[in-house]
């Protein structure tokens, strides 16, 4: 392949790609992300890859391997085409079946097909499932149709169309307008209308100007940036280059988590091939504008995905943060003006630029644009990266798309925004989903993490164990985060220990409004979120942990006891030969029983013994005492 | 080192890319190296050794033959992430962030891994493992304790 010096020619390539392409042709499409390839999909290519040798069908069936799909739970998955059939939960001898009865002879397999959990129902059709019917789906779209490792494949999706589209029928300052125009916000957090960010850092007159993509994906929980840069990383970098044309940048930066090795890799080799085409470098398409991306690790550090700390991680220093003003737009990487964009931001300006900014803005609610992408995970039945317009209730996404909560439990809050953000409680099911609802809601929207959480999950150990995040990562530059989230957490684990003091929580409430009025940057002005979200709604979980000394969902391991009912014990040896501490004692056919000076608290117990046996339970508070009481008069007195 | 060095420019920007390539190479950060990182790059070695600490990724002292990282992020926290934690912890007789004697396994963990949809999730030598219990702690150790 040359060079691509003009729209035409970019036309014309594309044709000739379609007419190789035959679009009927039979093909096993894989998802395969990092969460595809955690769950087996490699063996499954290569099942498939043999099998097809085997019985001669290399040529007449083809294999596909992709970024992710976002159904993450039924992973390894394959989607068959032309007619669209989607397969879980593979294993590689389902393979040499998948060829005989699906792609040789059309029938559909049943046993691998999903099954809704409500009415058992098969569904086949890839579709129709409810988990993708509710989504629309236009940044993770191409996500099922592309090779991300083949530029081919990005242009045949019309790649690069948007990119011809602005270098010769708009101006900069046109594109500065039309993405204005669309209401795009920026994706990575703040939500800040990116066309405006464009025009602040077009009308500095430093040169050179940089651009950046953040690809830090701090917030744990949250994975729609390694996706993207993972399944289709031309589509962020098309956008870099639209955004360095309006702005006029000579250089970019992505700026990737070193724990994403399969996106740095795919996007290494994107960035190869769009040299190769003349997307990047000097030249672009035949014009005058030149402009390349380089790609920088980090280094296992939370805070330098926030703007400045970034910058300075790039130029080679530690990642501190600094005050702003100045803003990136005035003084950014080595003091010059420079525009940072998150990677989901940056994914969005292709669709803009083809669709038209007048399209995407009828998209979403009144000042939250377009879609955004959600990891939804936790207690949930369909774990998986969700696309949504903005505006779907909560409700929408946890039911119909999510499938409702895990194992019959009950739904009680899911906390969004990651460590800045903060938990919103079952009864505002049905709050719609955009920036401002979720700020009003005392969370925010984040980069777009859902953890959904049940009975199970304790709201004071959630708060603890942000704070302990935030803490942590606190890089110690200044004062008030520092101590005052430290204080936070001494105070936060007494309570979960059951040494809670009557007057903590007015403690946490006050160290919370220093921590955030004082803080340097967002990592510790956003810091007491998650405690001031989960006090807001669940005070009382807070005071029954304080003054009863009892965790109500079971689950501060200081505070509970697990125990075996001797009435319902059977003695069938399970618990006992699958506790790692060695902590059960009993026979065969005798009731066992639970050494607690031994007993770690993991639960294993509790989730081996058989259903129908149900012999083994967790007690806190007073019911705790009792049992350690009864059990212990029975010890003395056998 | 020389053959490491000659890779990179002498730009401050290269000190990262550079400690992250000495680790790859070698496991670990040879406090040895860093006089020659500094004298590349024309700055103090001080103001490197203040890098490297600064960031979680690098270690000054050699690592397990396995490495063993546990995610502790949100999803995984709700699935049980902590208590496979433990039990790794138990199982290894070390605390997490530390080597065994033998010098077989390193107990880590990190924030996130972004696969947090098939939680909770164990990587071992960037193998991952996904939908990790208590009960499978064990048996994935022994597959490592072998080698
Ligand atoms: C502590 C902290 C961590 C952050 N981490 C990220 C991150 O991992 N990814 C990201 O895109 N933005 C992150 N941000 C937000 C960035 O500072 C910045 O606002 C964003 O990259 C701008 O891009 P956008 O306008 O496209 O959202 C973080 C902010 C703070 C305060
Ligand atoms: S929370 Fe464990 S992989 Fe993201």
């Amino acid at each position: 392949m040359k060079r691509i010096t003009h729209p035409e020619q970019l036309i014309t390539w594309k044709n000739r790609l379609l007419e190789r392409h035959a679009p009927g042709k039979k093909t096993v499409v894989i998802s395969s992300g990092t969460c595809g390839q955690a769950s087996g999909s490699l063996q499954i290519i290569e099942a498939f890859k043999k099998e097809l040798e085997k019985r001669n069908l290399k040529d007449e069936i083809n294999l596909k391997m992709t970024g992710c799909h976002g159904f993450c739970e039924m992973e390894p998955n394959v989607l068959i085409l032309p007619n669209g059939v989607f397969y879980k939960n593979l294993k590689t001898e389902d393979v040499p079946q998948i060829i005989e009865e699906t792609l040789l002879n059309g029938k559909v397999i049943s046993s691998l097909c999903y099954a809704s959990p409500k009415s058992d129902e098969i569904i086949s059709d890839c579709e129709a499932i409810p988990f993708y019917q509710k989504q629309k789906r236009l940044l993770t779209a191409d996500n099922v149709r592309l090779d991300p490792t083949s530029i081919d494949d990005y242009i045949i999706c019309n790649g690069y169309q948007a990119l011809a589209k602005v270098f010769f029928n708009m101006t900069g300052e046109e594109v500065v307008e039309e993405i204005k125009k669309s209401g795009l916000r920026g994706r990575g957090g703040g939500g800040f209308l990116t066309g405006l960010k464009w025009e602040l850092c077009r009308k500095e007159d430093g040169e050179p100007k940089y651009i950046i993509c953040n690809a830090d994906e701090g917030d744990p929980g949250a994975y729609m940036d390694r996706s993207l840069l993972e399944g289709n990383p031309h589509s962020v970098l098309e956008g870099m280059i639209i955004g360095a044309y309006a702005i006029g940048a000579a250089e970019g930066y992505i700026y990737v988590r070193m724990e994403y090795p399969l996106a740095v890799k795919h996007v290494t080799r994107a960035l190869a091939e769009a040299r190769t085409y003349g997307f990047l470098g000097k030249a672009i398409l035949g014009s005058e504008f030149e402009f390349d991306i380089h790609i920088v690790q980090g280094a296992g550090a939370f805070v330098s995905g926030e703007e400045t700390s970034l910058m300075a991680s790039i130029e080679g220093r530690r990642a501190f943060p600094r005050q702003r003003p100045p803003f990136p737009a005035q003084s950014g990487l080595w003091g010059k003006p420079t525009n940072i964009n998150n990677v989901e931001t940056w994914a969005n300006v292709p669709l803009i630029i083809n669709k038209g900014a007048d399209w995407y803005a009828g998209i979403g609610t009144k000042k939250s644009k377009g879609t955004k992408i959600f990891s939804l995970v936790g207690k949930i039945n369909n774990t998986g990266l969700v696309e949504v317009p903005m505006g779907i209730t909560l409700r929408e996404i946890i039911y119909d798309i999510g499938g409702g909560i895990k194992d019959g439990k009950k739904f009680k809050a899911v906390q969004t925004g990651g460590p800045s953000g903060g938990c919103i409680p079952a009864d505002q099911i049905d709050l719609p989903i955009d920036y401002d609802s979720l700020t009003k809601a005392g969370s925010i929207m984040g980069s777009g993490g859902m953890i959904v959480m049940d009975e199970d999950t304790c709201m004071v150990d959630i708060a603890r164990y942000f704070l302990e995040f935030t803490q942590e990562e606190s890089c110690g530059k200044c004062v008030p985060c520092r101590v005052g989230t430290r204080q936070m957490v001494d105070i936060l684990t007494r309570i979960c220990r059951g040494e809670g003091k009557e007057d903590d929580i007015g403690k946490l409430e006050e160290l919370a409004r220093t921590v955030k009025a004082a803080s340097l940057c967002g990592l510790g002005q956003t810091a007491p979120n998650p405690v001031l979200t989960t006090i807001r709604y669940f005070r009382d979980e807070y005071e029954v942990h304080i003054k009863e000394k009892s965790c109500p969902a079971l689950a501060c391991k200081d505070l509970i006891v697990y125990d075996i009912d001797p009435k319902k014990c059977v003695g069938c040896l399970l618990c006992k030969k699958s506790c790692p501490a060695e902590a059960i004692s009993g026979e065969r056919k005798k009731v066992h029983i639970i050494d607690q000076e031994k007993c770690t608290k993991c639960g294993t117990c509790l989730d081996v013994c058989p259903p129908k046996i149900r012999a083994v339970s967790k007690y806190t508070g007073k019911k705790m005492d009792k049992i350690l009481k009864k059990r212990q008069a029975k010890r003395d007195n056998p | 080192m020389k053959k490491i060095l000659k890779d990179f420019s002498r730009n401050q920007k290269e000190v990262v890319p550079i400690l992250h390539r000495v680790q790859t190479e070698y496991g670990y950060i040879p406090p040895e190296s860093l006089p020659e990182i500094a004298e590349h790059l024309k700055i103090s070695e001080s103001e490197i050794y203040g890098i490297l600490t600064f960031y979680k990724a690098f270690s000054l002292v050699p690592r397990g033959k396995n490495i063993v990282t546990v995610c502790m992020g949100t999803a995984c926290h709700v699935r049980g992430g902590p208590q496979i934690l433990d039990e790794m912890e138990r199982d290894l007789e070390i605390k997490s962030g530390r080597t065994t004697a033998d010098g077989n396994f390193t107990l880590e963990s990190v924030n996130c891994l972004g696969c947090c949809a098939i939680g909770p999730v164990v990587v071992v030598n960037g193998k991952y493992y996904s939908h990790i219990s208590v009960q499978k702690v064990g048996k994935l150790l022994k597959e490592y304790k072998s080698t």
